[in-house]
């Protein structure tokens, strides 16, 4: 149990800010992001309780969470959020961290929100491939798809986001 | 194409939040939350986790709660802006009219039946410490009952202030001294100076003539009684003797 708390903690601080952008690219707004990226460190944490020592160990973090976090933002109905702990129900509204400032932010705002109108299917293929940067393969695995279909996916969602909605006739 | 894949790669260096990786592990039950909130005693520290408000303290910095959580309970702690609804609950905790839950891991089973017994103390009344020392089962144990409660972690949400000697003594009071002792229990309603003009005189239970009930003087049940009807003992004794049960809400004796 001590073991696993250690483990966790380090799973938080190495892969909060990656899992944050993806909460960010996948909704669209700041909110929503803190929220799915709190819900996948918690059923990472629910999960990584009832695995054995060894599984742990062998786990690939980078994928396992990804795939995690894919799940939350799909589960997610619109307006209807499920409370995590009773005591730490709201979360309020942050500013720019330091590294960040106001127009910076408001450009990047603006691109996730671009990006969150994408539809979900092209949105996961392209924001796991470009945002986050995995291979193909590792895409793949996150999302439960062939490759082709990934490959395809992106291919369209690069379409659309650079606005070449015509022409292409796959809708 | 090659602009629009820059552009969400900017997307994945975003960071997260200041203080993101405390929150997930607070909610992790890996760490207590805490913030200050304005209650009717003025500034009060809570510190919370999921089974329960597990610390609170008037301090008067955040730095000195922070150190005095450390030495006392040592989980991490994580500062966070208070949820909209905890400063209601801790309002209604303070004036009595709800019931939190409590964390009291870490402490021994003795300081936690003190406190548990604490909490069944109603607002507006007190107890002597041998109340609670008897209640829980260790009757000889009243000294090491006020150690409990002068170490008690959660002072007010918990009514530590309630105990007091029953030589009318205020004594002494983690949570700010004697004097907040005294303020806290005026503000919930006790009638100070009578309490210890009783004390003073001997007096340790008052009883009514028409029930041939006694109880602590604090007690509501002779609340409505007439001032006439109302009769003093020093002991148990001398209640039984005059005819006398012991009142089965404040519990002065055991009843037989």
């Amino acid at each position: 149990m001590e073991g696993t708390e250690r483990v966790f903690e380090r799973l938080v601080l190495d892969h909060q800010n990656r899992i944050y952008a993806l909460g960010l690219a996948l909704t669209g707004n700041r909110h929503d992001a803190e929220e799915v990226a709190q819900d996948t460190f918690l059923r990472a944490y629910r999960a990584l309780v009832t695995y054995p020592p060894d599984r742990v160990r062998e786990l690939k973090q980078k994928a396992w969470l990804h795939r995690i976090a894919v799940n939350v933002v799909r589960n997610r109905v619109r307006g209807v959020r499920p409370r995590l702990v009773e005591l730490n129900g709201s979360e309020p509204a942050r500013g720019p961290g330091p590294e960040e400032d106001v127009m910076r932010k408001a450009e990047i705002d603006e691109l996730a929100a671009r990006v969150a109108c994408l539809p979900a299917r092209y949105r996961e293929a392209v924001v796991l491939r470009h945002v986050q940067e995995l291979s193909y393969a590792e895409v793949a695995d996150a999302l439960g798809q062939p490759v082709g279909t990934v490959k395809a996916n992106v291919h369209r969602g690069l379409k659309l986001l650079r606005g070449e909605t015509h022409g292409d006739g796959d809708d | 194409m090659a602009t629009v894949m820059i552009d969400l790669k900017r997307l994945g260096d975003v960071k997260a939040p200041a203080g993101f990786a405390d929150r997930v592990l607070a909610q992790a039950g890996m760490a207590d939350s805490y913030a200050v909130f304005e209650t009717v005693l003025g500034a009060v520290y809570v510190a919370w986790n999921r089974l329960g408000v597990s610390a609170a303290m008037r301090s008067k910095s955040a730095a000195e709660f922070e150190a005095w959580f450390h030495k006392e309970v040592g989980r991490r702690l994580v500062r966070v802006d208070a949820p909209a609804d905890l400063a209601e609950k801790i309002e209604d905790q303070l004036e009595g009219t709800r019931r939190l839950r409590f964390d009291l891991r870490g402490l021994t089973p003795f300081s936690q039946a003190v406190l548990r017994k604490t909490l069944e103390i109603p607002r507006g009344q007190v107890r002597p410490y041998g109340w609670i020392a008897r209640e829980i089962g260790h009757p000889a144990a009243v000294r090491a009952v006020g150690t409990a409660l002068a170490n008690n972690p959660i002072p007010y949400f918990i009514p530590c202030h309630r105990v007091i000697r029953s030589d009318g003594v205020i004594g002494n009071y983690g949570g700010g001294g004697p004097e907040a002792k005294k303020n806290i229990l005026t503000l919930e309603g006790v009638q100070l100076k009578r309490l210890q003009e009783l004390a003073h005189a001997g007096f340790r239970y008052e009883g009514v003539r028409s029930t041939k009930v006694f109880c602590f003087p604090t007690c509501y049940h002779g609340r409505t009684a007439k001032e006439r009807n109302i009769v003093h003992f020093h002991s148990e004794q001398e209640a039984y003797a005059a005819g006398y049960r012991p009142c089965k809400h404040c519990r002065p004796a055991v009843v037989a």
